[in-house]
């Protein structure tokens, strides 16, 4: 072993994380403890403040500092419509990209027949409730364009049918910058079912 | 080393490790086998392990018990035509999942491999009126293949070759209406579709189902302590609404 038992355990944990492995892990080490007050301690005092202040959103399993989350509580957001997604990874995503103004729900997973995950572990009891109250107007379902995602898709649209709200789901087919000569033809196949009629 | 290079179709994934997946194929000389894909779970590669995705898969290792690593190229993604039909999902999840649960790994079964192929290819062509009886169909020849086929070639009472509309749930002989007299109740109703190819009706399609459940949990599942799979479940589910509907819109004209 060429460091003491403490930094062995902080690369060890270190390397527990996504994007992380043995090398890199212990090269953040390194870099993490070379500069202890300017890397180290901060780093320490953000995920001291993160572990103790966050939590998951009751109404619409996002994760956040304060409960209910900043989305659900901000009151220039749409309340009417409701962005369904997988994980807080896709919300995050689609908060990057700034095109949803209105509210979401995490369901935490997808229906999997293969790995257990069945409709009793989607988190949809917040968005349920909402919708009972009548505040509702649309359903947006952005799940990923797999077998999984799209059988929780159609399994949402069954139970949505008779709260009497619009039910849409995102676009698939050719990405921005996509030729159409490079496409699978599985994405040539969603993207075909999936057209548009250009109005004049 | 071992290795070997064949048509697949891609039955189960499940995450290994931060970007790979361990996948369940079904080949037609291998039988069931799985591997892993290194990188499985990037963007270039996730299309490919799709279930339901015919691929060519290459799939070696230094020895023939290791997990070995897999590789694929893309034949035809059969998912794909079927996102908007939650039937077709259903169809597909169904006859991928009896595959990956009901099929001993490493044990050849070619004729059945090609049924699958073949009703693949019926469900992704058209996905707007979903095959329902072949996919029943299908469910038949896997009991046939597992070793608990249905006889449905004559009246296990009368011997006679027509009239069969009954199952015998103990035997799974097909029985004749003159043949069930007072253990009509007892038997399990054989909609024709089953043996004469043709689409059947909503109420057949119910019937088959019930018919091919009966024996997969019976004679397949319950010997391993497993109850028919969730998604063999939900589409039973599934295909009775759909049949409701159907015969709901037929008497409305």
């Amino acid at each position: 072993m060429w460091s003491s038992p403490e930094i062995e355990a902080l690369i060890a944990r270190l390397a527990r994380l996504p994007g992380f492995g043995p090398r890199s892990a212990r090269r953040a080490a390194l870099a993490l403890l070379q500069e202890p007050e300017t890397r180290l301690k901060p780093l320490v005092e953000a995920m001291q403040n993160a572990a103790r202040h966050s939590h998951t959103c009751p109404q619409c399993g996002n994760l956040d500092t304060q409960m209910p989350c900043i989305i659900c509580t901000d009151p220039a957001r749409d309340q009417s419509i409701i962005c369904v997604v997988e994980t807080v990874g896709d919300l995050w995503a689609l908060e990057r990209a700034g095109v949803h103004k209105g509210l979401y729900q995490v369901l935490g997973g997808t229906l999997s027949a293969l790995s257990g995950f069945g409709p009793d572990d989607l988190n949809i009891r917040g968005m349920m409730e909402r919708i009972a109250a009548g505040h509702v107007h649309e359903v947006v379902l952005a799940l990923g364009t797999t077998v999984d995602g799209a059988t929780t898709a159609h399994w949402l649209q069954s139970q949505l049918v008779e709260a009497g709200v619009v039910i849409s789901r995102l676009g698939q087919g050719v990405p921005m910058g996509g030729a159409l000569e490079v496409m699978d033809d599985g994405t040539l196949a969603a993207a075909l079912t999936a057209r548009r009629i250009l109005e004049p | 080393m071992v290795e070997w290079e064949e048509p697949a179709i891609v039955l189960r994934t499940t995450m290994y490790g931060e970007t790979g997946l361990l996948v369940y194929l079904l080949t037609q000389e291998q039988g069931v086998c799985r591997g892993l894909v290194k990188g499985g779970m990037s963007r270039r590669q996730r299309a490919t392990w799709q279930v339901g995705t015919l691929i060519v898969a290459r799939w070696r290792a230094r020895l023939p018990e290791q997990l070995g690593a897999l590789s694929g190229e893309v034949v035809r993604h059969c998912a794909a035509p079927l996102l908007y039909s939650a039937l077709g999902l259903g169809l597909l999840s169904s006859a991928c999942t009896l595959c990956a649960e009901a099929l001993p790994e490493k044990e050849a079964y070619p004729a059945l491999f090609t049924e699958m192929v073949r009703f693949l290819s019926v469900l992704s062509v058209s996905p707007e009126n979903p095959p329902i009886a072949d996919y029943a169909r299908w469910e038949c020849f896997l009991l046939k293949e597992l070793g608990y086929g249905l006889d449905l070639s004559r009246c296990a009472v009368t011997g006679h070759e027509n009239g069969l509309c009954y199952v015998s749930p103990r035997t799974g002989r097909a029985v004749s209406d003159e043949g069930a007299g007072e253990w009509r109740d007892r038997l399990l109703p054989l909609p024709s579709f089953l043996f004469d190819e043709t689409d059947g009706t909503p109420s057949g399609w119910q019937d088959a189902l019930t018919l091919t459940g009966y024996f997969l949990r019976r004679a397949v599942f319950a010997a391993h302590h497993r109850p028919l799979p969730a998604a063999r479940q939900r589409l039973a589910d599934m295909v009775r609404d759909y049949s409701g509907a159907i015969e709901k819109l037929d008497s409305s004209f």
